[in-house]
């Protein structure tokens, strides 16, 4: 019985899985052809809650791409394999406070706060390196213009806010 | 040993910052792509609504129609009315003598233009109306009278030869949206002999400065003939523009005149070309093709003749009944309404179709050729459609408007098709960008983008964000309030047991078939209803902080609803009703107006308050009902709301 309800329970989560995905997947689809540009891809996956860093990321494509690939994503693809990973769990975003630990890692001294020439260093040089486009989009955000530093606290508690 | 301690030491340092950066990189790009989302969000919502609005100014003309069928009073009493209505010839011989009177008084100080213009006028006008002076109605019915005779003695499609020293540049919808003209002309250079320009459509409305931008293209035109041209776009059409700010734009800056202007607009938008072909190559046109798409016959056509989206041919006799848009069916209209030789006035019902495809369609990824449900005229063509016709013609490219882009342009049907569109920040600051595009012979098409801004230029993209979010959701809230009724019944039919919760399954079903809007509601929900911890949503809670105000209390919440979920369209009406434009309806004309309306939109709504609500608001107490303040006294009220009301009221 217990099973019974069990199984009944994962296939509605199955359900509203797949519409989830599939409403993801369509604010992209622009030609309304149930295929997005690749590039989007990274974006979709991330709306829907997971958090994958560059490297899985470019997995994840790889599987749900083409043999040849494309330059799109075909949903028939992306479907069953989103739908495992939402199952499964993985991917899960970055708590708020190991994010503030690894600001506090980059900022030995606990100044509290981060340069803009040291957070560009460590942003572009290290990991994942973002684009420029990226460090750009995120200094705007982050950087308090008078002292031309992140007060990393307060921009953390200001984006959670606001994501929420 | 001791450099081997502090290498290790300083490898296990950099392990943990490569970690920490790792972590807030990963972290980062989450948030970017959540904001992303957002915004596409956001546009999607704007972009339902909006092509869901249009279809309900398409369903108009259906009603006008079943008006001119039903409204027999109206056919004895008052044929002017009926004239105005069945697309008559309106009285030409007055209009010359009558601008000419018009005194402009010294005490006027915004720009003088000066007969025959020169490119110096254009600069007169860009200065003047960044100052934002208002150009005086001598002045823009001069501009308009000889922008008519120029259009009259242009063909249907302008056909243009590019070299490659001499690009083209070619816009996409305006609307209104004066400062990215400017911006256009700045980075692009003013229109001459060497910079010709192609503007592709949708001029006016939405925009709050459609007049100024009309002048400038004008002005520009009337200087440069040959190298500045217009094709019409959906909204070069009277009808559009009552609802959708221009009439009302022109009312408000020409108090004196603005009637006549818009007049004479009515009939300079019917002398605008359909399209451009460039190079014999590329086909320049506002919305789109159809399988059937005929250019041999478009260019043949009068195309004066079509009026407007809303007034479709109206049958003469029984053989030739429109299935499309006339709900009428075959019955006889006639009656001796129309006036002599009213077969010659408009355009046969095919060549009617062939425009509207032309300014209505918008391209799809699915093959094929379907009707646009979306916008409710014109079609969805895919790339087949388009390889077909691109091929008749010998034609490589086509390039449209008609459709906002989040980066201003895009490029669809492997390369042929291009959508530019020029209006950034179109929904609201931030939504987008605009484009325009430079071609010429020989080379591929050059794509340049902007995105015009004011003291909110650096905020930060979540605050941006933040802005047309809001304003997405607040205008979907006020969908959902309009059919508050409709909705709260279909809520509760699932609700078997009365618990006044639904799944988020149920409930985004309803929202879907109740609102007819096309969107992701699962994500959305979190914006609209409350959700407990099971996944459960609370039905009623979208409607605790919102609600129509009721301009008479004692009156039923149905009635208000109806009233305002209808009210753009019966401002419509009122004005194609109000024939001498006096701003007043009489009761009996309401009451009347209001059974038919109910019965073609089949609204079941008791009405026997309608007279307690029409009198009370009958401030005149003479009879007849003011129909705009009528209708402005039905807005929406958000309880925690930082916008005024003023953003909400009627277009």
């Amino acid at each position: 019985m217990a099973d019974d309800r069990d199984r009944e329970g994962t296939e509605i989560a199955v359900a509203e899985f797949h519409k989830k995905i599939k409403d993801a997947f369509e604010v992209f689809d622009h030609e309304s052809n149930n295929t997005v540009d690749v590039r989007e891809i990274g974006t979709i996956i991330r709306s829907l809650g997971c958090c994958p860093s560059e490297g899985e990321l470019h997995d994840l494509i790889a599987e749900v791409g083409e043999e040849e690939p494309t330059g799109y994503i075909r949903f028939e693809k992306f479907l069953p394999v989103m739908t495992e990973v939402l199952l499964e769990r993985r991917y899960r975003p970055i708590p708020e406070d190991t994010l503030h630990r690894a600001f506090e890692v980059l900022d030995p001294a606990k100044r509290g706060f981060l340069s803009k020439e040291e957070l560009i260093k460590y942003m572009t040089g290290e990991g994942e390196p973002f684009s420029q486009e990226e460090m750009e989009e995120m200094l705007s955000a982050a950087i308090d213009p008078e002292s031309n530093s992140i007060h990393y606290k307060d921009y953390i508690t200001m984006m959670v806010i606001d994501e929420n | 040993m001791g450099c081997g301690t502090s290498s290790s030491m300083k490898d296990k340092k950099s392990e943990k910052a490569l970690k920490a950066a790792l972590v807030i990189q990963n972290w980062y790009r989450g948030h970017s792509a959540q904001l992303k989302t957002r915004q596409r969000y956001a546009l999607t919502i704007f972009q339902s609504i909006e092509y869901a609005d249009e279809q309900g100014q398409l369903e108009l003309s259906n009603f006008f129609s079943f008006m001119l069928e039903n409204y027999t009073r109206v056919l004895e009493e008052d044929p002017e009315l009926v004239t105005h209505l069945s697309d008559s010839n309106i009285q030409d011989k007055d209009r010359q003598d009558y601008w000419v009177l018009i005194d402009v008084p010294d005490s006027y100080c915004g720009p003088r233009l000066q007969f025959p213009l020169t490119f110096t006028d254009i600069d007169l006008l860009i200065e003047a109306f960044k100052q934002q002076q208002i150009l005086h109605a001598y002045y823009v019915l001069e501009v308009l009278f000889e922008t008519k005779k120029l259009l009259q003695q242009m063909p249907n499609f302008t056909h243009i030869k590019t070299s490659p020293s001499k690009e083209i540049t070619i816009c996409g919808d305006l609307h209104g949206k004066l400062d990215d003209l400017f911006l256009i002309y700045y980075k692009n250079g003013l229109p001459s002999v060497s910079n010709p320009y192609v503007f592709n459509g949708d001029f006016v409305d939405r925009g709050k400065n459609s007049m100024e931008i009309l002048m400038i293209l004008f002005v520009s035109f009337l200087v440069y003939p040959s190298d500045l041209h217009l094709n019409r776009g959906n909204h070069e059409d009277f009808m559009m523009n009552m609802r959708y700010g221009f009439t009302n734009e022109v009312l408000h800056k020409y108090k004196l005149h603005g009637k006549k202007i818009l007049q004479v607009l009515e009939d300079i938008y019917t002398w605008l070309p359909i399209g451009t072909i460039i190079d014999n190559e590329i086909l320049v046109i506002h919305g789109g093709i159809s399988e059937s798409t005929d250019l041999n016959l478009l260019h043949r056509i009068e195309r004066n003749k079509l009026k407007s989206v809303l007034m479709p041919p109206i049958p003469i006799d029984g053989d030739h009944a429109t299935e499309k848009g006339n709900k009428v069916g075959t019955t006889i209209t006639a009656r001796g309404i129309r006036t002599n030789g009213s077969l010659s006035e408009q355009l046969t019902k095919h060549e009617w179709e062939q425009v509207i495809d032309i300014l209505w369609s918008d391209p799809r990824g699915k093959r094929g050729c379907y009707p646009n449900t979306g916008r409710g005229g014109g079609c969805y063509f895919g790339p087949d459609i388009t390889s077909k016709i691109l091929n008749k013609y010998q034609l490589k490219m086509l390039i449209r408007s008609h459709e906002c882009k989040p980066e201003g342009y895009e490029i669809c049907h492997d390369g042929k098709v291009i959508t530019v569109f020029s209006a950034s920040n179109y929904y609201e600051e931030g939504s987008n960008r605009g484009a325009y595009i430079r071609v010429s012979s020989g080379s591929p098409p050059r794509f340049f983008q902007y995105q015009v801004t004011r003291a909110t230029c650096f905020r930060p993209l979540y605050q941006r964000m933040n802005a047309v979010e809001s304003r997405a959701i607040r205008m979907l809230k006020e969908r959902m309030i309009s059919q508050k009724t409709d909705l709260i019944r279909v809520f509760q039919l699932q609700d078997s047991s009365k618990s006044g919760k639904l799944s988020v399954g149920q409930w985004a079903f309803s929202m879907e078939n109740i609102l007819g809007l096309n969107l992701p509601w699962r994500s959305l929900s979190s914006h609209l209803v409350t959700t407990d911890k099971d996944g459960n949503v609370d039905y009623m809670s979208s409607f605790q902080d919102i609600h129509i105000q009721k301009p008479v209390k004692e009156v039923q919440s149905t009635l208000i609803e109806t009233v305002y979920r209808y009210r753009s369209d019966l401002q419509i009406i009122f004005n194609v009703i109000d024939s001498n434009h006096s701003g007043l309806i009489s009761m009996e004309e309401f009451r009347s107006i209001w059974k038919l309306f109910k019965s073609h939109y089949r609204v079941c709504v008791d009405d026997s308050q309608l007279d307690e609500l029409t009198e009370r608001m009958d401030l005149n107490k003479d009879g007849s009902i003011d129909f705009n303040e009528f209708l402005k006294a039905f807005y929406v009220v958000h309880k925690f709301d930082k916008l005024s009301k003023s953003d909400t009221k009627v277009a």
